[in-house]
């Protein structure tokens, strides 16, 4: 492998239902800070059955260049289809860097995609930045410059490592839907799209998709929430979340909950914050009868402003919040809220 | 029908975690346990067993203790334990830790290969998907939903806000969720056969189609260039005051902060 040959950073650009997922804008935003560093460009590679029309979308959120890969096969995600556009992709245009979300789709295709072209992948990535490996030289070691450098948590996010891919291209990675910041976007931006087919014809691998069932759900997504108001198993009851509700009513809030309110049934998964929910950075996280168990805090802790109610005063999310209330969120709750609601209508 | 479940003794992150006084991670207080997505991979395969007859093979690849988790394995109704164990395969990544379960795999026949769809101390959710690319087949990951229907599987997958109902031809490979099921306990007949069942160990003379190149450490295309115990961001303040003062104290620190 002549590591020289490859170029550029490309990002997976996930569709679903030909909607572009935020995962694409942030992948694109941190995509050209590397790019800067790299003095290269961002690729979007962008995957369906009739998207091409969202490659302006792509453009606008910073993409320099959209490769479009159409096909009818690739109409709903499938491993196969999907592995073998991307792979085809990377041995046609030999990008240095790619990126990938790493959502419920993501955290399958890429494994299956870096297996076929024999390179690493690092999983669920926080933080990306280009640097040398090994960071500090180590004598009778070649320093490699211009590596991407991905850091990632792991252990229950106990702990964080940084992992390099020095010796084969492209280096992947997997990041975490959340984490990055996409750029502003701006209107009109075009980029140079290309399109590409591979050809796809169906084989073992090919699974058949029988039914797509999707969970019906009018609420906001918690990651877009500016102030969450999240409970865990200390509210009690699914009733009492109630108390959530009013307050995150008058704060123009949105609930968010732990694993064990989920695993309880009192919300749905798609409200889970953690490290098998989701990761939330809102402006301020109430954290209402949470224990704070450090799968939890994986999902919560880089939040601006942590404010926590809890009547255990040795509970381990005060290890981590700004604020901790020790008290009975039963009373402290319905109080707050109509202090609340007296101070914003005073204003 | 023969089913092999791929699964990993991890150390015991839920509740378990403990910490030496300077914040760092006490890896050596930490009790080792069968990964909970793994244990729910094995818990659907003794259902399809208990459902339709099967097989079931539980293999792993680790050190020598791991013999554990496929005694435990054993006793919960599996019927053979496989552990892989060599010093030339330590310290792989999973590119190569993949390629040498598919190695060992290969030893064997299947219908169903099922993985958790990850592990607790890695979490990374690769080795279930590598393994089948290695292998040829079709993965189905996220599996919530198992059923078998003459030679094909059919899979409800769970994705963010929806399900696919996916059918793929065995064999196939498929990562389950510890939301699966809840896993059987071990039987105290089984407790007392897995003690004196005899567990296949494999090195790497056993593994099919595999090049030392891809094994190991060496044969590891990530390296980690720092590892630290997290440093947690430091405790704010803490206040014990009776109601009204803990709303008084919560809205003063809204508005110190503008947030209303």
């Amino acid at each position: 492998m002549n590591l020289e040959e490859y170029k550029g950073v490309y990002v997976f650009a996930q569709q679903v239902d030909n909607v572009l997922n935020s995962i694409a804008f942030e992948l694109i935003g941190k995509g050209k800070d590397l790019a800067d560093a790299l003095g290269t460009q961002v690729t979007a590679v962008l995957v369906g059955s009739g998207v091409k029309n969202l490659a302006d979308e792509l453009a606008e959120y910073g993409a320099d260049k959209v490769i479009v890969v159409d096909d009818p096969e690739l109409k709903d995600y499938r491993t196969e289809p999907y592995a073998h556009a991307l792979a085809s992709v990377i041995n046609k245009y030999k990008p240095e860097i790619f990126l990938v979300g790493a959502t419920a789709i993501g955290r399958d295709l890429g494994p299956r995609v870096s297996a076929r072209i024999h390179t690493g992948l690092t999983a669920d990535c926080t933080q990306l930045e280009i640097g040398d490996f090994p960071i500090t030289p180590v004598p009778g070691k070649e320093q490699k410059h211009n590596q991407l450098l991905m850091t990632r948590p792991a252990f229950g996010g106990n702990t964080i490592a940084t992992i390099a891919c020095p010796d084969f291209r492209p280096q992947m990675a997997t990041v975490r839907p959340g984490v990055m910041q996409k750029r502003e976007r701006v209107a009109g931006a075009k980029a140079n799209v290309e399109e590409f087919n591979p050809g796809f014809t169906p084989d073992n691998k090919y699974v058949e998709i029988l039914k797509v069932v999707k969970a019906v759900s009018d609420t906001v997504d918690i990651m877009d929430a500016k102030i969450l108001v999240s409970g865990g198993r200390g509210v009690g009851s699914a009733e009492n979340f109630k108390l959530l509700d009013n307050l995150a009513e008058v704060l123009g809030a949105t609930v968010s909950c732990s694993r064990a309110v989920v695993d309880a049934g009192w919300k749905p998964k798609d409200l889970q914050v953690g490290q098998t929910g989701k990761t939330v950075r809102p402006n301020v996280y109430f954290a209402i009868g949470i224990s704070g168990a450090i799968q939890h805090l994986a999902g919560m802790e880089e939040s601006d402003i942590i404010i926590a109610i809890n009547k255990d005063e040795s509970a381990p999310i005060f290890d981590v919040a700004d604020y901790g209330i020790v008290g009975d969120l039963n009373k402290i709750l319905p109080a707050l809220t109509e202090k609340l609601k007296a101070e914003l209508a005073a204003k | 029908m023969k089913i092999v479940v791929c699964i990993k003794q991890v150390p015991d992150t839920k509740g378990g975690v403990k910490f030496n006084p300077d914040g760092t991670l006490d890896r050596a207080a930490m009790m080792t346990i069968m990964n909970p997505d793994d244990k729910a991979g094995l818990e659907a395969a003794l259902r399809l067993k208990d459902q339709y007859g099967a097989e079931v093979t539980v293999i792993t690849m680790g050190l020598p203790k791991a013999e554990d988790v496929l005694r435990e394995a054993m006793a919960m109704g599996a019927d053979k334990g496989i552990l892989v164990t060599d010093r030339v395969l330590g310290g792989a990544d999973t590119w190569a830790t993949s390629q040498t379960l598919a190695g060992a795999i290969r030893n064997l026949d299947y219908d169903l290969i099922i993985t958790g769809r990850q592990a607790i101390d890695g979490d990374t959710a690769q080795v279930g998907p590598q393994i089948s690319e290695h292998l040829g087949i079709p993965v189905i990951s996220y599996a919530q939903k198992i059923e078998i229907d003459g030679d094909s599987v059919i899979v409800e997958r769970q994705y963010d806000d929806r399900y696919h109902v996916l059918k793929a031809k065995m064999p196939c490979l498929i990562t389950a969720l510890a939301e699966l099921n809840e896993p059987r306990y071990m039987t105290p007949g089984g407790i007392f056969d897995a003690c004196d069942a005899e567990i296949t160990v494999w090195g790497r003379a056993n593994l099919v189609d595999v090049e030392d190149s891809n094994l190991g450490l060496k044969g590891s295309p990530t390296q980690i260039a720092k590892a630290s115990d997290k440093v947690r961001k430091g405790a704010g303040e803490k206040v014990n005051l009776d109601v009204t003062e803990s709303v008084d104290y919560i809205v003063g620190k809204l508005k110190d902060r503008h947030v209303i």
